[in-house]
């Protein structure tokens, strides 16, 4: 507990306008230490990280540095002393490839020219280090989600850095990845770093982080060593209630419910092969597997988001054909998508526009009936609690939970009786997933098929109440009941289930 | 508290409109305070019916151009495309000429001709566009090579003139009107008031911002993005070929100058009227305001000898940088 401190707030206030997002908070980075900052979205975590990189000022309060007091004029000065952050969103240029990417702005030159040579190999270097084989030549707008992220930890450790925030750092990675980030953040610590991370999985913050310091609502609630916490015990500081009953009980579902959904032979080509499967009222069919193995493109080819051909395709028992989102809509068949900021929302446009997009044709044929979108949104704040300040906020300012529940709102708007929902929680607060969690069940009580799409395993153990877990395009498996099990889901994820022609249905 | 926020957004709203509302129209006020002060006539009914006949081919275009923007496009072809219709309409109405004689019907088939080649041409840049999926200022700085070429290859290096006869008895079409107002003029009008409604009342106006704004979201919230884009083209186009419709009775002669640089006027108009180049937000009344603008400050420059009339150019391009930064501005600040 001597380790010196590196960087440290204290009594950090931060206002935007009148609205005070932190107030008093105090936070220490030591070094050689790992320290997990966790809190519901909205709690204040960003901006806490910001302040402590330098890109936002704060309003009251001391930023010590080696304590000693200090202020960053710019996020070149907070660069400058080692203090890296790397953001949720990544922060690259896309047409530029990896190498000038991680040597951006801090390229090497010998002479007036750029020593290509040598920034190539440290880039090799780096990437190796990160068992991340990719070339350093390839244009980032190429690279998936995860080995972007390997690109911001590469860039992060050819900048030497003393202090590294990284904010949610495995929201996009899979499960061999994140161990893969883990490595490097002990190799880090072991080399005297100071590192502070947050996420929303507990068990990460068990796994690596020394320390833990809780916000909630801009306050810091509770810091204390990871080793006296059990991961109940920070879920109920972070959200201020117990959440021990984070998903709803399933009811016991009549063997012969009426079948809703049944595909045959869905094939998107390159992506899902001879996929199908049955969805019966009332049921929330998990669909798991490996980021990469299908799941996403076999439902959006199922709702004609692209590309795909079925054999078979019963909505009701009645045969439909589906090439539009239209269609897909006027069969009662809905998507909604796992990546709410690229797919999901506009952001630079207020929540009623964003509302009724989806399903504008039913407040009005031609001309749009004000009023009644005015009701709908009234009606959806209520209903999925979205808290706005208020009702013209763009939906860009809004955090990711509130954002998460508009989009959840948008496709009811449709009034689906099969909902298909990708990701539906993916970085976002615990409170805000119970809070989904039992919209989703409330559902299906109410008669509608739902299929959950997800990579958090507890997520879909939770939920459903059977399950596909998909492999390489295909389905691996079906689990059902008792059989839904973490150890069967990953079996089956990773090709190492033995009995999988018997249980697959 | 909650009576706080509920409240008080709306009645800050309607007593002060944000600056991007507020400022093409303080910008048209300040200009029209200038004209009236330097020039007597300048609010005659003449001048207006005039500065306003002249303003509606532009303006006519540039609600087109409204819709074309907001959905994330661009179209820098509409001049040559304008002239090269005039063109086609004029040989058209000079070949048909023997067989139909000066009437009506003559009349009738030039402007079907006109809106014709306009949707054609519409349909052309939208078809490029969309399905073949070429960006927007490539495929048209293509097609505004052709048309140009096509007109000047069509008047062989010289001027296509309507037969005399046939202009004396078109000419009322730009020069007569109802109550004193021109036809363009209320041609012009009646284009605004659908457009405006059509943007920012209906479901097209939300679909073409929707598309403008992020087209994957679009695509995944039900909304045909490539239909959306291609309807916006042949849109210009049709209202390109409105546009020339008014235009070649006025002269009553197409050439290879005829509508040179009216696309990056329409664009101009479409700036500093509020809508965002990049897409996604679009007003037609700013529009307009934009396309007032832009006229006005010829028409003062011509009727005083405060400035020269070469510097046209001039105060309109720093008008148009002025408009961008205000709005920037204000969006910062809200």
């Amino acid at each position: 507990m001597t380790a010196p401190s590196v960087l440290a707030l204290q009594s950090v206030h931060k206002s935007f306008g009148p609205v005070e997002v932190l107030s008093g908070i105090d936070i220490d980075l030591r070094s050689g230490e790992v320290l997990a900052l966790i809190g519901e979205n909205g709690a204040g975590k960003s901006t806490t990280m910001k302040i402590l990189a330098g890109y936002q000022p704060a309003t009251k309060g001391k930023i010590l540095l080696d304590g000693k007091e200090v202020r960053f004029g710019s996020l070149h000065e907070g660069e400058a002393a080692g203090i890296v952050l790397i953001h949720q969103e990544f922060n690259l240029a896309e047409q530029l490839t990896v190498e000038q990417n991680i040597f951006l702005g801090r390229e090497l030159r010998r002479g007036p020219l750029l020593d290509k040579a040598r920034m190539r190999a440290l880039t090799r270097d780096y990437l190796s280090r990160l068992k991340c084989n990719i070339d350093p030549d390839t244009p980032v707008s190429r690279l998936s989600n995860s080995d972007k992220q390997m690109v911001e930890i590469a860039k992060a450790l050819s900048r030497d850095a003393r202090v590294l925030i990284m904010d949610e750092p495995t929201a996009v990675l899979t499960g061999s990845e994140v161990e893969v980030l883990f490595e490097q953040v002990r190799a880090l610590r072991a080399a005297g770093t100071a590192i502070l991370f947050t996420s929303h999985k507990l068990g990460e913050v068990k796994a690596i982080a020394d320390r833990v310091t809780i916000m909630r609502d801009g306050a810091v609630v509770r810091t204390d060593s990871v080793a006296a916490m059990t991961e109940d015990d920070m879920a109920t500081a972070m959200v201020g209630r117990d959440v021990s009953a984070l998903y709803p009980p399933k009811p016991d579902l009549p063997a012969d419910g009426s079948v809703a959904l049944r595909v045959a032979g869905l094939t998107v080509p390159g992506r899902a092969h001879d996929i199908g499967f049955s969805l019966r009222h009332g049921e929330i069919l998990g669909i798991a597997g490996l980021i990469g193995s299908g799941r996403t493109e076999a439902m959006e080819g199922l709702c004609g988001l692209r590309p795909a051909t079925v054999a078979t395709l019963e909505i009701e028992g009645q045969p439909v054909t589906i090439r539009s989102t239209a269609d897909a809509l006027d069969q009662g068949l809905c998507y909604m998508t796992e990546d709410r900021k690229l797919r999901g929302l506009l952001l630079d446009k207020g929540m009623r526009v964003n509302l009724t997009l989806q399903a504008l044709a039913r407040f009005g044929r031609v001309l749009i009936d004000r009023k009644a979108e005015d009701a709908a949104l009234s009606r959806a704040v209520k209903d999925f609690d979205i808290r706005a300040g208020h009702g013209d906020v763009l939906v860009g300012n809004l955090s990711g939970g509130n954002q998460q529940k508009l989009l959840l709102a948008k496709v009811m708007q449709s009034e689906p009786r099969i909902l298909i929902v990708d990701e539906p929680t993916r970085g976002i607060d615990i409170g805000t997933k119970q809070q989904i969690y039992t919209f989703l069940r409330a559902l299906a009580a109410a008669g509608k098929a739902i299929v959950v799409v997800s990579s958090e395993m507890q997520e879909i153990i939770g939920l459903s109440d059977r399950v596909l877990v998909m492999r390489q395009g295909r389905i691996a498996g079906t689990l059902g009941g008792a059989d839904i099990t973490e150890d069967a889901i990953v079996r089956h994820a990773m090709g190492v289930g033995a009995d999988t022609d018997e249980r697959a249905a | 508290m909650a009576t706080e926020t509920a409240n008080p957004p709306r009645a800050r709203r309607s007593a002060i409109p944000s600056m991007s509302v507020l400022g093409p129209i303080l910008a048209l006020v300040i200009l029209i305070v200038i004209g009236a002060a330097l020039n007597g006539n300048f609010l005659s009914a003449g001048n207006i019916n005039n500065v306003l006949s002249r303003s509606a081919f532009i303006g006519i275009i540039a609600v087109g151009m409204t819709f074309v923007i907001t959905a994330g496009g661009l179209d820098l072809s509409v001049g040559s495309m304008a002239a090269f219709i005039a063109g086609l309409m004029i040989l058209v109405m000079n070949a048909a000429l023997p067989s139909l004689g000066v009437g009506v019907p003559i009349i009738l088939l030039g402007m079907l001709v006109a809106l014709i080649a306009g949707i054609v041409a519409g349909m052309l840049n939208g078809f490029l566009i969309t399905t073949l999926g070429i960006e927007a200022f490539i495929v048209t700085l293509g097609t505004m090579g052709i048309y140009r070429s096509l007109v000047t290859w069509l008047a062989n290096g010289g001027t296509l003139s309507l037969d005399f006869d046939l202009r004396t008895f078109y000419r009322p079409v730009y020069f007569d009107g109802v109550l004193g107002i021109a036809w363009p003029i209320i041609v012009f009008a009646v284009v605004v008031i659908l457009g405006e409604v059509l943007m920012s009342k209906a479901r097209f106006g939300r679909h073409c911002a929707a598309t403008g704004s992020n087209e994957h979201v679009a695509h995944y919230s039900n909304v045909n993005v490539n239909r959306t884009r291609m309807l916006t083209y042949i849109m210009l186009g049709l209202l390109v070929g409105v546009a020339t419709i008014m235009y070649v009775p006025r002269l009553g002669s197409a050439s290879a100058s005829t509508g040179v640089l009216w696309e990056l006027e329409a664009i101009a108009a479409v700036i500093i009227g509020g809508t965002v180049l990049k897409g996604g937000f679009g007003r037609v009344w700013g529009t307009v305001i934009g396309v007032l603008i832009l006229s006005l400050i010829d028409n003062i420059l011509n009727l005083t000898d405060l400035v020269s009339p070469y510097l046209n150019g001039a105060i309109q391009g720093v008008i148009i940088v002025l408009a961008v930064i205000l709005q920037r501005e204000a969006k910062a600040k809200g």
